[in-house]
């Protein structure tokens, strides 16, 4: 995923002029072909998380579109008043690149897992917040947001996601993408996910199938604005819909769905998986994390088949 | 055991950890050596049986991708089993690879550059107020002195007057993309002389002058001290050292392990047993594939601010 938006970005500052990188110290290996590329589009600020984000806000004001780098918490959480108060206040077009959304690098400690990121930037009045799902929403994200005027945030994955969003020809902020429709099983719900635990969604949705639970999965490339009509049409329709989010539970993707069923007033059920709000102390891959944490496919496929079963038996 | 034995135990756990674990910051574990094992042969009070006891030197290592240099030094200063050690990044381990506070003898996490010297200089100064005599460490990055934080503690420090505060800086010279001068401009020793610190200098593998400078920082002024140690990123094993690919790379089986656990052999101190390959590693050729690893690849061939400067 990192890749391709890099790789999208090269394209993207090849035709812009006014286009810029600028990195906290970060993207060895990752960002060589962008500096390679476009080496008068680069500028390294040192480990200044801070000071970067108030630059690109100072670049943006004379008329640059502006792309911050660093991964996990460090473009987010280190510089949130930066953000708050030079860039999104001022309306100025900086788009915020953080890789390494979740629990991508697990195995480094709690300081390296970005799990509240969504839900503080989501706060901020005027930030978009974009978690695409896998490589080809992260590629239309990235033009997207480079030619939305205000602030962005794009949290990626790392490299290797697959493709799972075959459907996708155009991408709008604020719009939900329709991954699959239910099948007329024994049970049904709709499923909704944001960020790269999208793969993980998928495989549990085709599990699900096997377990007379058809899923009409959504996948949220954007958290905020949240796509309502995509909401309100499955609360209609459904008795469950499932959240799911490489992300604490309080704040975040689920939080902004619950917003809106809360005003909707539809009998649906909304259940929330993600991280239970509390910091995982424990060492491991990221694929070991999700499943400690309950988000690997197969934990997620074992929730959403106990809950949709227990309730018609109860 | 005395500092140059720990110190030689400290980057051969090193080396096998990131070896084990695939897990990145060689380089870093390898500067830092001689000054964390100074620190745990000879500075710092401490009692592994009661990691919490209230009259122990504080200590953060705040550059927490180090983190495997002071989980050896722990394991090796009797927490807890030098075994575990081997679980360093794996699934359902406690020893991640940035300092947890879930091991024995560490108490506060690090991993976000800039933390660290905030936090020590609470202690300190809650030790003041209490009446305590016990002093505050840290141990920072050079690259970690970019972040502004450090500066807003620096002034905090001198204007409390916390004389019981320490920070050693590993200056090897180096960060994440590239060397710090191509970073962002650094005069180390002259920005802390700036904000008032006791400034001490020197070269930070050698041990005596790290003992020497550490044994007592009382100075009249009741200044906050910082020893600027000179280090070498990667420093103990030829081609590792300066090189920023080391501050990612793992020691792959092969060559590259082999070499440099022999290298380490070759300066093996008397009564130090190594508890992974004792003989050493059968005798490899140094870079086979033609001196690929020789020198890092720099973020940029020609400078920004040198271009600006030429303009």
């Amino acid at each position: 995923m990192r890749d391709t938006v890099i790789r999208e970005l090269i394209s993207l500052a090849k035709e812009n002029p006014n286009v810029e990188l600028i990195t906290g110290d970060l993207g060895f290996g990752v960002l060589k072909p962008y500096w390679e590329s476009v080496p008068d589009q680069f500028i390294n600020a040192g480990i200044t998380e801070q000071n970067l984000t108030s630059a690109a806000a100072g670049m943006a004001m004379e008329g640059k579109t502006m792309f911050t780098y660093s991964i996990g918490n460090f473009p987010t959480l280190r510089c949130l008043e930066q953000i708050r108060n030079d860039c999104a206040y001022h309306k100025l077009n900086v788009n915020i690149i953080c890789v390494g959304g979740g629990y991508v690098y697990g195995a480094l400690g709690v300081s390296h897992h970005a799990t509240e990121d969504i839900a503080c930037l989501r706060a901020l009045p005027g930030v978009s917040v974009i978690c695409p799902g896998d490589p080809i929403e992260a590629k239309f994200a990235l033009r997207a947001i480079a030619s939305h005027e205000g602030t962005c945030y794009l949290r990626l994955g790392r490299g290797g996601e697959k493709r799972i969003n075959t459907a996708l020809t155009d991408f709008t902020i604020g719009k939900a993408y329709k991954i699959r429709d239910a099948k007329p099983l024994g049970k049904t719900a709709a499923v909704f996910s944001t960020g790269a635990i999208l793969e993980e969604v998928s495989s549990a949705c085709d599990m699900l199938e096997t377990r007379s639970v058809g899923t009409e999965q959504y996948s949220f490339p954007t958290v905020k604005p949240i796509d309502k009509e995509v909401i309100a049409d499955c609360a209609k329709r459904f008795d469950h819909i499932f959240t799911v989010e490489e992300h604490n539970i309080t704040g975040g993707f689920g939080s902004a769905v619950a917003e809106v069923l809360s005003e909707l007033g539809e009998r649906v059920k909304l259940h929330r998986l993600g991280i239970n709000d509390f910091y995982c102390a424990e060492v491991g891959t990221q694929a070991y994390l999700r499943d400690c944490v309950g988000i690997s496919a197969e934990k997620i496929a074992q929730t959403v088949e106990a809950t949709v079963y227990s309730i018609r038996n109860s | 055991m005395d500092s140059k034995q720990l110190a030689w135990l400290i980057r051969r756990h090193g080396v096998e950890m990131t070896h084990l674990s695939h897990g990145s910051h060689i380089g870093a574990i390898l500067s830092v050596a001689d000054i964390m094992a100074v620190l745990y042969a000879d500075i710092l009070q401490y009692n592994p049986k009661e990691p919490g006891w209230d009259g122990r030197d504080r200590f953060i290592l705040s550059k927490g991708h180090a983190g495997a240099a002071l989980y050896a030094a722990l394991a090796e200063c009797g927490f807890f089993d030098v075994d575990e050690l081997k679980t360093h990044y794996q699934n359902g381990s406690r020893l991640s690879g940035h300092v947890s506070h879930h091991v024995p003898g560490v108490d506060f996490s690090t991993g976000s550059l800039g933390h660290g010297i905030g936090v020590a200089a609470g202690r300190a100064l809650a030790a003041k107020q209490d009446g305590k005599s016990f002093r505050s460490f840290v141990v920072m990055g050079d690259g970690e002195c970019n972040e502004g934080s450090v500066w807003e503690t620096a002034a905090f420090a001198n204007h409390f007057g916390l004389d019981n505060l320490v920070v050693i800086v590993d200056y090897n010279h180096m960060q994440s993309l590239d060397f710090c001068n191509n970073t962002l401009e650094v005069d180390m020793a002259r920005r802390w002389e700036g904000f008032g610190w006791n400034v001490l200098e020197l070269n930070g593998h050698d041990h005596d002058a790290l003992r020497g400078a550490l044994q007592n920082t009382d100075n009249p002024l009741h200044k906050p001290t910082v020893v600027v140690a000179h280090t070498v990123k990667g420093k103990g094993i030829s081609f590792m050292e300066n090189d920023v690919l080391w501050h990612y790379r793992f020691p792959h089986d092969g060559w590259e392990y082999n070499c440099a656990v022999n290298e380490l052999h070759a300066a093996k101190p008397d009564g130090t047993v190594d508890p992974y390959t004792p003989d050493g590693c059968p005798k490899t050729e140094a870079q086979p594939e033609g001196g690929h690893h020789a020198m890092s690849e720099t973020y940029h061939p020609a400078y920004y601010t040198r271009e600006v400067a030429s303009k």
